[in-house]
């Protein structure tokens, strides 16, 4: 991962580093920075590397321990990578009752990994996920943090399609 | 983008500005915005809370717990400084309303928030929004700038002398953070596990100082409340239950969608008229009538008007709005099944009931669903239920244990079908469910 | 607080205000049972089961998170009760593995006695368990996972009591579980608390795993043999091939001054005791140079026919006498009157690790220096701090030393202090110690600058460069009504005064002079000094002791540890006994020093010391024998048998025997019947089970006090606390095993002089333990394990 950046003793960018350091500062105590800053770190590196928990560790002032208990709890933080693109696909009620698993079974299909399945070029992992609040708009998935609703297997084809598009669209 | 849905039944209070491009701070203040808070600066403390009882607003996370009440128990003086927290961890399966408070009105959480404070003279408030509602924490912190940029937050806040700072962040996936010690605990960068209690937040709570906590619904109707007057609000609901609520009507609708209406509406007009009945032409089967912890209720169990202590009279709860219609093909047992996987998921694992409870009736529910159960088994299930409810740590557990008690008692049918090896008669079960027979 | 009454089914009963319910049923008691709940660890309400009904309240509520209240009306065991406990160990079993046929725990588990009491015998769990590998996180820890209840008790215990933080909670829901700190191991301070505290089998030791059934031991509680604490330790200990082999070390039995607390030694390093290189057979070097294995008596009377010959010859002052740190006060006691009266040398001296007699004069000493015994003693006695009290004082200084690594019983109890009463700890160091983190202030200073911080505190401002935070200790120090003041081995001769003076013109002070070994403290008490009888009495000064031991003593102070070195090498040391010592490595001493020396080791081990003896007694160890011991706070302590070696013998037998081999009378040496009445314990004829306490307390009972045989060590207590009135303690609750704290009056020399270069402190670690450390497998373990993570541990 990243572990040239510009600010010494830290592998994260120069901006992330900086929304950081002014971070640690919003509250009444540093820690509660925690959640936030692992969000963003995983954001930027992909997932919450050894490298990323000792440096948030340092940053907050307590145990590489405790930094791996609260990841750990939290469902939407990963110290494994994930594709580019993860593919969220709520099955809970609402959804399941309107298609979700239907959803969740199509992207199988079509990106040919299991729940939890990372693509073998990393552009798209899936996920069956719990209720992300679109009951009303159901079935609905997430990728990465976007909402897409209403879905159908062709609604769903045409999201994934617009992901590669753009991704080629990056050059990467 | 989600939007609000439409009936000549709504009443817009909540959703006043929803769809009028009140994100931005100027439109927000076309629309009478911050008016409110400048009236409670006026009216101080004691007639801020006098205000808020009269509009017998009752919490809209799911407990109905009246909020004017709630703000009256923080003490005057107190050791370390107040807080006000916003609980947008918005997670229960059903409920999808706050978000579309984020995204249409920032500005009303924010001017909640300040009215809250100003009510126990807090110099600082939070808004948690949960992990998945990433795009909402960007339009909630561009709002939060615009307001200090307005002079609306910060030093001397609408040039009162009183300082009032808000800070925004994101969850990072746990529906247990939406109970409310466990959302301080989140929020001071901790694992969600509930608080013990006594103390209650409103004497020790976040960073051990008194604090409100409110659901983000409940928080946005303030500024509305101040808008038309407290005892205008509580007129437009029922007796003991004031105003509206964003409902979420999901499942096998015509219509599903998020419509303002008043508290006490009738259940059964709510899904034929509101939500435009069962779709495809089926029959209802039961419906979930407060998300997915609430008791389910059979047909004939809903012409009720949807309030707390009415719903709370037919054996279930408004919880938090997220009215589930199931239709004729609904399996019960898979849907008691999928509810109990998602409590076993999202158990924070702190106490014994509920960590080895939702794990074992998940467990069973799923061999159940596939056919390897006997009829000893649907007894053990409701042997299970029984005794995780009212003996863990915090509400997770009932939550799991009443809709299955609810599914059990109702259905029972339903699951001796399933028994001996005949599996379910409505759909075949997922693959890993009939590994496990 | 006031008391507070209320009614616990029907029962009245009053307890202070703000007591939690749990607690205020067991001291009245009624039992509630709980996992997770552990006295002085923070609240949990986990585990549901101390659940209990109050009227008025519509749910059951968890005893232990609930204060008591006036007019509270509660209801602990009723039908409800009883299924509702039933039901969450129904809930625990489901994924329980039912391994106890093989498990630890099995016999002394507490889920098997909740699931015996509320009877979940039946089995409702039909899915499939969640199975997985039992982990080893250290030497010491292992971990299995499937049988965690999830109490958190370790995880508190290691946080909260350790102050190390190893154990972490993670995952959530079904898949929650206790971690590591380094992932899949621990880096930690080895404890074993969690282990101890573990109401299951999910954390086992590393020594006791899968060894033996808890019913087929024996425990016996008794006092760690390593650092100078005197922490009770249980050994259990099972027959085997050549004795009694100690199989655990754990604390069951909580009534030890060190409470809850055990650190890694006392807990594992008892394995020295069941190595295969033991010394079992006495050796005798032979013509060619070599040891040789030789029968008792032919080493017996081969050492005591030597010893005759030097003495008669040349005089006891031809012979030396090094005594230990870790035999008991009635082997020290008797090494030194052996030494004065059957080889008539005042040449005898121990490895000293702290200075006890400029402890002795300062406390002796009146306010003003030089003042002498002529003014009165000001703190004279009743000024040393037991250990206990570090567990209670208000407030404490603590200079020098590390306690987190040299006394980690001290540091317990002086954290729990600081953690459950709010206790002000003042810390001053040269490095940063651990224990800083509770202090209330601490004060970093040159390693030279002891003295100066005393003076300073005294009111010199010219002594340091006071600093804000030197000026603000002074200042705290001074409003404080009272203080404990425990100061390492950096403090000896005038230091110790200095510091004892500045003591007495506080309001209220107790002092705590740290040494290193279990018996450090005993053996200077003891009197293994050249120049001090026992209770500091210059050896000038022995007409008490010439009448009790009916014959005269050697008058003049011999040689010290040093001096005997230097005269063996110059020749004018014609024999050297060294009992349970080992000098020549602690002390790099050149072995060709005792080339022309007669050396008899008594030792465990052949150390170094006893490779280059000419006679080697296998000796017993602290483990093997009874006796009393005394802690570096002068607290007394009995220690009992619980081991057995065959072949080898204790100490004071071994004395004994050599002085019978010179000629001595052995019931002159050990008052044996002397005065009261003479009985047998049966030791020599093999005891019938349990005959020794029934007739303890039959003797005890009709007001007799029991005289045992010559071998007996008890049978010289008598005459110790004749002698040295600081140790007449109650003769009765000290066989009890009760720890007592020693009386004022032990202290009676007036001058201190300096004896600085004599301190050697032995600098040990949580994980060594002098040359002894060194023959536990489990320390050298545990050493080897953390060569490479050998970094900061703070």
């Amino acid at each position: 991962m990243s572990t040239q950046s510009g600010q010494p003793g830290t592998i994260f960018s120069p901006a992330l580093a900086a929304r950081f350091d002014k971070l640690v500062t919003l509250y009444p105590v540093k820690r509660s920075a925690l959640v936030p800053m692992l969000l963003y770190a995983q954001d930027e590196v992909g997932y919450l590397s050894d490298p990323v928990i000792a440096e948030v560790a340092q940053r907050i002032g307590i145990t590489e321990l405790d930094v791996r208990n609260v990841i750990s709890y939290y469902s939407l933080l990963r110290t494994k990578p994930a594709g580019k693109y993860n593919v969220q696909v709520c099955t809970n009620i609402s959804c399941m009752l309107r298609g979700g698993n239907e959803i969740l079974e199509h992207c199988k299909k079509k990106l040919g990994i299991p729940n939890k399945g990372v693509t073998p070029d990393g552009l798209f992992s899936l996920e069956e996920v719990e209720c992300i609040g679109a009951c009303s708009w159901a079935p609905a998935a997430q990728v990465n943090y976007d909402f897409h609703e209403n879905l159908t297997p062709e609604k769903i084809d045409g999201v994934l399609a617009g992901y590669k598009a753009a991704n080629r669209g990056t050059g990467k | 983008m989600a939007t609000i849905s439409t009936h000549p039944d709504c009443v817009p209070v909540v959703s006043y500005r929803f769809g009028k491009g009140a994100t931005a701070i100027d439109k927000y203040l076309e629309l009478d915005g911050y008016k409110s808070a400048r009236k409670a600066l006026e009216l101080g403390p004691d007639g801020i809370i006098g205000e808020m009882k009269a509009s017998n607003l009752r919490g809209r996370g799911g407990a109905g717990f009246p909020t004017g009440l709630k703000w009256s128990f923080v003490p005057k003086q107190a050791p370390r400084p107040k807080y006000v927290l916003v609980n947008g961890d918005e997670s229960e399966p059903g409920t999808c309303k706050d978000r579309l408070i984020f995204e249409h009105d920032p500005h009303s959480v924010i001017e909640g928030v300040i009215i809250a404070g100003l009510a126990i003279q807090a110099k600082m408030g939070f808004i948690y929004l949960r992990g998945e509602y990433r795009y909402l924490l960007k339009i909630m912190e561009k709002a939060v700038e615009d307001a200090y940029a307005k002079g609306f937050l910060g030093k001397n806040i609408f040039g009162s002398g009183i300082d009032f700072d808000i800070v925004t962040q994101t969850g990072a996936g746990a529906y247990e953070v939406g109970e409310e010690s466990a959302l301080m605990e989140s929020l001071e960068g901790k694992r969600g596990v509930p608080r013990i209690r006594p103390p209650f937040p409103a004497v020790v709570g976040l960073y051990g100082g008194p604090t409100i906590i409110n659901n983000a619904e409940t928080i946005a109707t303030v500024p509305h409340i101040f808008r038309i007057g407290g005892a205008e609000y509580a007129k437009l609901g029922t007796e003991r239950n004031g105003g509206t609520r964003l409902f979420c009507l999901s499942g096998h609708l015509q219509r599903p969608g998020v419509y303002e209406l008043p508290m006490g509406y009738n259940l059964k007009r709510m899904i034929y008229e509101v939500g435009g009945g069962i779709r495809d032409g089926k029959k209802l089967k039961a419906v979930v009538p407060g998300g997915s912890s609430t008791p389910v209720l059979l047909p004939e169990e809903i012409d009720i008007g949807m309030d707390f202590d009415q719903v709370g009279k037919a054996g279930s709860m408004l919880g938090s709005g997220g009215v589930v219609v199931l239709d004729e093909t609904v399996c019960i047992v898979e849907f008691a099944l999928r509810t109990m996987k998602f409590y076993q998921h999202e158990s924070c694992g702190w106490c014994i009931p509920c960590r080895e409870g939702t794990d074992w009736l998940k467990k069973s529910l799923t061999r159940l669903h596939a056919g390897g159960a006997v009829d000893k088994d649907i007894d053990n299930i409701r042997y299970l239920a029984e005794n995780m409810l009212g003996r863990t740590f915090c509400p997770l557990g009932d939550a799991a244990a009443m809709p299955t008690l609810g599914f059990v008692k109702k259905f029972r049918k339903e699951f001796e079908d399933h028994l001996e090896g005949r599996g379910c008669p409505y759909h075949k079960a997922r693959e890993e469910e009939t590994a496990l027979v | 607080m006031a008391d507070v009454t209320f009614t616990v089914d029907g029962k009245k009963l009053t307890a202070p205000a703000g007591t939690l319910l749990i607690e205020a049923c067991r001291t009245h008691g009624i039992e509630i049972p709980a996992f997770c709940y552990y006295p002085g660890l923070s609240l949990q309400a986990a585990c549901r089961m101390c659940v209990v009904r109050i009227e008025k309240v519509p749910k059951l509520q968890t005893a232990c998170t609930t204060p008591v209240a006036e007019n509270m009306v509660v209801t602990t065991e009723s039908p409800e009760i009883a299924q509702a406990r039933k039901a969450t160990i129904e809930l625990l079993l489901g994924n329980h593995p039912l391994d106890c046929p093989v498990c630890d725990a099995g016999g002394e588990c507490e889920l098997q006695d909740m699931t015996f009491k509320y009877g979940a015998h039946e089995s409702k769990f039909v899915e499939i368990k969640q199975h997985r590998e039992e982990q080893q996180w250290s030497p010491v820890v292992f971990f299995d996972r499937p049988r965690c209840i999830l109490c958190y008790r370790c995880v508190r215990v290691c946080g909260e009591g350790m102050d190390v933080w190893a154990l972490g909670i993670q995952n959530r829901g079904a898949g929650a579980v206790i971690a590591p700190n380094k992932q899949d191991h621990l880096e930690c301070e080895e404890c074993g608390m969690c282990i101890d505290i573990c109401p299951v089998g999910a954390l086992t030791s590393g020594t006791y795993r899968y060894k033996t059934r808890p019913w087929e031991m024996n425990h016996v509680g008794t006092i760690c043999t390593h650092c100078g604490d005197g922490c009770r330790t249980t050994l259990g200990v099972r027959r085997g091939d050549d004795g009694m082999d100690i199989v655990r070390g754990d604390n069951r039995d909580k009534s030890g001054i060190n409470g809850d607390f055990l650190c890694i030694k006392g807990r594992y390093a008892f394995d020295f005791a069941n190595r295969e290189d033991r010394l079992t057979k006495p050796l005798i070097r032979q013509a060619d140079g070599k040891l040789a294995p030789v029968n008792w008596d032919q080493a017996i009377e081969f050492a005591g026919k030597k010893l005759r010959e030097i003495r008669d010859a040349r005089g006891g002052g031809a012979i030396g006498v090094i005594g230990s740190n870790r035999t008991t006060n009635e082997e020290a006691y008797l090494l030194q009157k052996f030494a004065r009266t059957v080889l008539g040398t005042n040449n005898i001296d121990h490895h000293r690790t702290a200075d006890y007699p400029a402890f002795a004069a300062a406390l002796n000493h009146s306010i003003e220096p030089g003042a002498g015994s002529s003014g009165t003693p000001a703190l004279a006695g009743k000024a040393e701090a037991s250990l206990r009290d570090f567990a209670s004082a208000k407030a404490i200084l603590m200079l020098g030393n590390d306690p987190t690594e040299q006394h980690p019983g001290l540091a317990w109890q002086i954290r729990t202090n600081v953690r459950l009463n709010n206790a002000r700890l003042y810390v001053a160091n040269h490095e940063l110690i651990k224990l800083r983190r509770q202090a209330t202030s601490f004060l970093q200073i040159r390693e030279g600058d002891y003295p100066a911080l005393i003076a300073y505190l005294g009111g010199d401002d010219s002594a340091l460069d006071g600093n804000g935070e030197a000026a603000k200790l002074r200042e705290a120090i001074r409003g404080e009504e009272s203080l404990l003041v425990a100061f390492g081995s950096e403090f000896r001769g005038g230091d110790v005064s200095a510091l004892v003076r500045f003591g007495s013109l506080l309001p209220t002070v107790k002092f705590a002079c740290l040494a290193d070994y279990v018996n450090s403290r005993g053996a200077a008490d003891m009197g293994l000094y050249p120049d001090l009888l026992p209770g500091y009495v210059p050896v000038g000064a022995a007409a008490h002791f010439a009448e009790e031991y009916g014959s005269a003593l050697p008058a003049q102070p011999g040689f010290d540890l040093v001096q005997m070195f230097d005269a063996a090498e110059r020749g004018a040391l014609g024999a050297l006994y060294v009992v349970g010592s080992n000098p020549i490595a602690r002390y790099g001493v050149d072995p060709a020093a005792l080339s022309n020396t007669f050396l008899i080791v008594q030792d465990m081990f052949l150390t170094e010391t006893a490779q280059l003896a000419d006679v080697v007694l296998p000796a017993a160890n602290l483990y093997e024998k009874a006796g009393t011991v005394t802690n570096a706070f002068g607290d007394l302590q009995m220690v009992k048998k619980a081991a057995d070696k065959a072949g080898v013998r204790t100490d004071f037998e071994l004395i004994v025997r050599l002085a019978g081999a010179l000629g001595a009378d052995p019931k002159k040496l050990v008052p044996f019947g002397r005065r009261g009445v003479q009985a047998d314990f049966g030791q020599a004829r093999g005891a019938q089970s349990g005959e020794v306490d029934r007739h303890g307390v039959w003797l005890a009972a009709h007001h007799l006090e029991p005289k045992l045989s010559p071998f007996d060590p008890f049978a010289i207590l008598d005459e110790i606390q004749r002698l040295v009135p600081a140790y007449n303690v109650p003769h009765f609750e000290l066989l009890a095993g009760d720890d007592q704290h020693l009386r004022p009056g032990l202290v009676r020399i007036e001058d201190a002089g300096s004896r600085r270069d004599l301190v050697l402190p032995s600098n040990d670690t949580l994980f060594s333990s002098g040359t002894l450390g060194r023959y536990s497998q489990m320390l050298s373990s545990v050493m080897e394990a953390r060569k490479p993570a050998e970094t900061a541990a703070d």
